[in-house]
């Protein structure tokens, strides 16, 4: 066992009465499976003692945990909680899961992205089961007056076998609730492991499968109107008047006026990027009548910027590439003289196109905002920098705002900036009542906050016998500028130049699943395979090959390289023994490879196209993965499954597009997403067992698909794919 | 305004609402059935799908003056106890990630089954091509819609 301090956020485990409870529909991992019994449903305690912030124990040895973060589908709600549990040594069918409160007090990083919940909470998780065990036993240990280093705990029953005691997790709460805090406590092995490693069902599961409320947009409270917004039709106009009066009559309407979502002298977030700070508000009776009011309405807007265009960005872009930067982001060795003396030198530019997150659930919030008090309820990852901005702009202390975290419909990113919240507050306190703020599809899809659109500019040398010698990267994005500098194969060539840039865009940018590696991967994946080819070599070997030279002799100070090569190396032997992997190609299938490196995991993966279709279709995906420990095999599963899936769609079939500011795509009619028929028939995945502390899995395995499904077409199709939507290069699959 | 009464998930229930309003706000708003979903508005995901009969149908394309006597399922009355058997299949697939495109799924895939108990692969795709997962969950949808199909036909 590994003894621990428990200093770490120590007022977690302190006891206190923050526990939410009534009114709040709860995950039963019980009911995971099946409907409960009568038996179960009396299973509900009549007395809950608060052990520490996480967790409460019933007098009948039900648990309740607490999972601090928000849920935007990734399942943090099941897995975060059985890191607790599996401490605690509670039987799993004895959990009963909760959404805490947002406190940040005494949670750590309540907030879902870089796909980091588990990777940051996985410590702090550990002790507050484990303290709470610890207090069980002080608690038996006292009571049977035996030492508490001879009492052992197992799946919520408390022992002593010299004495021949026993009793249950709920005969010791009231107890274990009035001992001390340890200072220091013992976490398990990690192969005493009982529910961590183990297949879990998604606690809200059975709430999911029956239409419970557990969404924002579900949120129906006493006294609600509906509200709109209108925001301007294209980035680069402004607000400038409307006349509201025939609307404001129409039946339902209650309200029509322009909101200015911020104050100038609003504290703002970084979570408040991509706002549109003038506005135009509709509040009704219901969703239908404001969604008229919406049609009828005639707002003008004038113009406050310049009005891009798509054309215009591709351009801008491609200029930027052509320039060089006074500083690169990195530089080894020379690398001008480097391509004088290749034997080969490749040159190839690929780029990607703006894309909407389009969540299934579009933007929505709850306010009822008073002047004494503002309540909210919504789904949003980031609820902690909403709080401070709210706070700022009602002019209110964050004591009086109370923000309850909603089970999100997706978030991908677009969650992460909380502008609607906002808009929500200023609509209610505008009311004087509470408001439920619903964005239509076309709102949401042309508001902004879009991925970036991206180019990048790949040259490498190659010597006589087929090595890397020279690798010359050069990246550039609307508001961001692409590159990670340091990760791989910085360090595995001698001499490599890295130059990135951004070009400044008034469309609106945001993080988007895997933010920069969502297309670096794809295109230096698929870069690579076209200079392995050219080197002669396989694309897994050539590769490795690589690998091996970061791993002997990297080149710059090793610490600067931001990936571990032999991890690297790892998943993709794995996947190449699990694919079957020999280089050759079987009649009718086409085979693509690609690994990459993100959110502190390891991905490598084997993609197969059927090519006697009409069109090629992707048969089967295999994934290796290392994440570390993993929490929930079968949920962890489920999230590569779908980064797989959302990473083929949306470099095959999405883009945003723009004409004099306006954004061309405002539904899913036009702006296609991937559907069943064009997803992969099977995704296999496999994990690396090396009982290293858990990394992320929301995002990793997206960014690297795009180059397996690239190098795949490429054997598919004899042509090589360097612009997304591949679907514009007519490549159709499915 | 004008007076519908409409068959629900079994119960009669009256609302007073523009004729125009689409099924789908009369659920959601009026009902405050929320289980069935807004994806887009238009016709394009499946999120709204409902049981008009025993036809699978877009409620934000369904007036509610177009309803009359036709009986309405929701996935809130999909079942009594939440064992449908593809609600069954769901779970045992744990198919789900945000959960929010899976009422439209699920009453999809129900009355499709409905029709065609057996389905082939490709059947399940084209019957369920108009369901958007933005989560991606595609792969566990068609394992979960052949294992419900074992379910009801066992
Ligand atoms: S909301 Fe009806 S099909 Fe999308
Ligand atoms: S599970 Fe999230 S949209 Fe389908």
């Amino acid at each position: 066992m590994t003894l621990i301090k428990t200093t770490y956020n120590r007022r977690s485990f302190l006891k206190s009465g923050s526990l939410a409870g009534g009114g709040m529909i709860l995950g039963f991992s019980w009911l995971a499976s099946c409907k409960p019994t009568p038996e179960q449903v009396s299973n509900i305690p009549k007395e809950w003692f608060d052990i520490n912030s996480f967790l409460k124990i019933g007098d009948n040895g039900m648990v309740t945990i607490m999972s601090p973060n928000p849920e935007i589908g990734q399942n943090v709600k099941t897995s975060m909680p059985m890191i607790v549990a599996d401490e605690l040594g509670v039987d799993w069918k004895n959990v009963i899961v909760e959404q805490a409160p947002l406190n940040t007090d005494i949670f750590q990083r309540q907030l879902a992205g870089g796909s980091q919940s588990i990777r940051v909470g996985w410590s702090g998780l550990r002790m507050a089961g484990a303290t709470a065990k610890h207090m069980l036993v002080a608690a038996a240990a006292d009571t049977w007056q035996v030492d508490a280093s001879e009492i052992t705990v197992d799946a919520g029953v408390i022992s002593h076998t010299a004495s021949n005691n026993s009793a249950g997790f709920g005969d010791m709460a009231s107890k274990a609730a009035t001992m001390p805090v340890p200072e220091e406590v013992k976490l398990k092995e990690t192969n005493d492991f009982d529910i961590i490693g183990t297949d879990r069902r998604n606690v809200d599961g059975p709430n999911i499968i029956t239409g419970k409320p557990l969404f924002g947009i579900d949120i129906q409270e006493e006294g609600m109107m509906i509200a709109m917004i209108i925001h301007p039709p294209a980035f680069g106009m402004t607000y400038k008047s409307m006349n509201a009066d025939t609307v404001k009559s129409m039946p339902g309407i209650k309200d029509v006026f322009p909101i200015d979502v911020y104050k100038d002298d609003t504290e703002k977030q970084w979570s408040d990027a991509g706002s549109i700070d003038k506005l135009v508000a509709i509040v009704g009776e219901s969703t239908w009548q404001c969604m008229q009011a919406k049609k009828a309405l005639n707002v003008e807007w004038e113009e406050s910027s310049a009005l891009e265009s798509t054309e215009g960005h591709d351009e801008a872009l491609t200029k930027l590439l052509n320039t060089s930067s006074k500083q690169p982001a990195r530089k080894d060795g020379n690398v001008a003289s480097a391509f004088k003396k290749a034997d080969k030198v490749i040159e190839r530019t690929y780029s990607a196109p703006f894309l909407a997150h389009n969540t299934m659930e579009p933007m929505n919030f709850y306010a009822d905002v008073t002047a004494e008090r503002a309540l909210f309820n919504g789904p949003i990852q980031t609820p902690e920098f909403l709080e401070k901005t709210l706070a700022s702009r009602l002019g209110m202390p964050v004591e009086k705002i109370d923000i309850k975290m909603s089970r999100m419909g997706g978030g991908f990113g677009r969650r992460l900036y909380g502008t609607f919240g906002v808009e929500a507050a200023v609509i209610s306190q505008h009311m004087k009542a509470p408001i439920k703020l619903v964005y239509t599809r076309e709102d949401d899809m042309t508001q902004g906050t879009y991925r970036p659109t991206y180019k990048v500019k790949y040259k490498a040398g190659l010597d006589k016998e087929g090595n890397l010698i020279a690798w010359h990267v050069k990246g550039a994005g609307s508001n961001d500028d692409l590159l990670f500098e340091n990760r791989f194969p910085a360090g595995a060539v001698d001499n490599y130049l890295a130059e990135k840039f951004s070009l400044e865009t008034n469309v609106t940018t945001g993080a988007w699943r895997a933010p920069r590696s969502n297309f670096v991967a794809g295109a230096e994946q698929a870069f690579l395979d076209e200079v392995a080819e050219a080197a002669g070599k396989d694309p897994i070997e050539f590769r490795l090959e690589l690998f091996d030279r970061a791993i002997k002799n990297p080149v710059g100070e090793p610490e600067k390289n931001d990936y571990d090569p032999v991890r690297y190396a790892g998943v993709l032997k794995l996947v190449r023994e699990k694919a079957g992997w020999d280089g050759s190609q079987k009649n009718g299938v086409a085979r693509g490879v690609s690994a990459y490196y993100c959110h502190n995991s390891y991905v490598a993966q084997v993609l197969d196209l059927a090519t006697d279709k009409k069109s090629p279709k992707v048969t089967k995906v295999w994934c290796a993965v290392d994440c570390g420990i993993v929490i929930n095999p079968m949920a962890a599963k489920n999230q590569i499954e779908g980064g797989i899936i959302d990473g083929i769609g949306h470099a095959t079939y999405s883009e945003m597009t723009f004409e004099d500011g306006k954004p061309q795509h405002k539904n899913f009619d036009t702006y296609r997403l991937i559907r069943h028929k064009e997803a992969p028939k099977e995704i296999e995945s496999f994990f690396v067992d090396n009982g290293i502390d858990p990394t992320g899995l929301g995002e990793p395995s997206l960014p690297p698909i795009i180059g397996a499904l690239a190098n795949a077409l490429y054997k598919a199709t004899g042509k090589r794919h360097y612009n997304q939507p591949f679907i514009t290069e007519k490549s159709v699959i499915g | 305004m004008a007076n519908f009464s409409l068959k629900v998930n079994g119960k009669t229930q009256e609302v007073d609402v523009d004729p125009t309003t689409p099924m789908l706000w009369v659920l959601r708003d009026h009902l405050k059935l929320v289980g069935t979903k807004f994806g887009c508005g238009i016709a394009q995901c499946g999120a709204c799908t409902v049981h008009l009969g025993d036809n699978a149908v877009r409620s934000c394309q369904l007036p509610v003056s177009a309803v009359g006597e036709q009986s309405i399922t929701t996935i809130e009355g999909l079942s009594e106890n939440g064992d449908h058997p593809v609600q069954k299949a769901w779970l045992e697939e744990d198919v789900y990630q945000c959960g929010y495109c899976q009422a439209g799924q699920i009453m999809n895939a129900s009355a499709f089954l409905k029709r065609n108990p057996n389905p082939t692969d490709t059947e399940i795709e084209d019957a369920m091509n108009g369901n958007i997962c933005r989560c991606g969950t595609y792969t566990r949808i068609k394992k979960a819609i052949k294992n419900a199909s074992s379910i009801s036909n066992a």
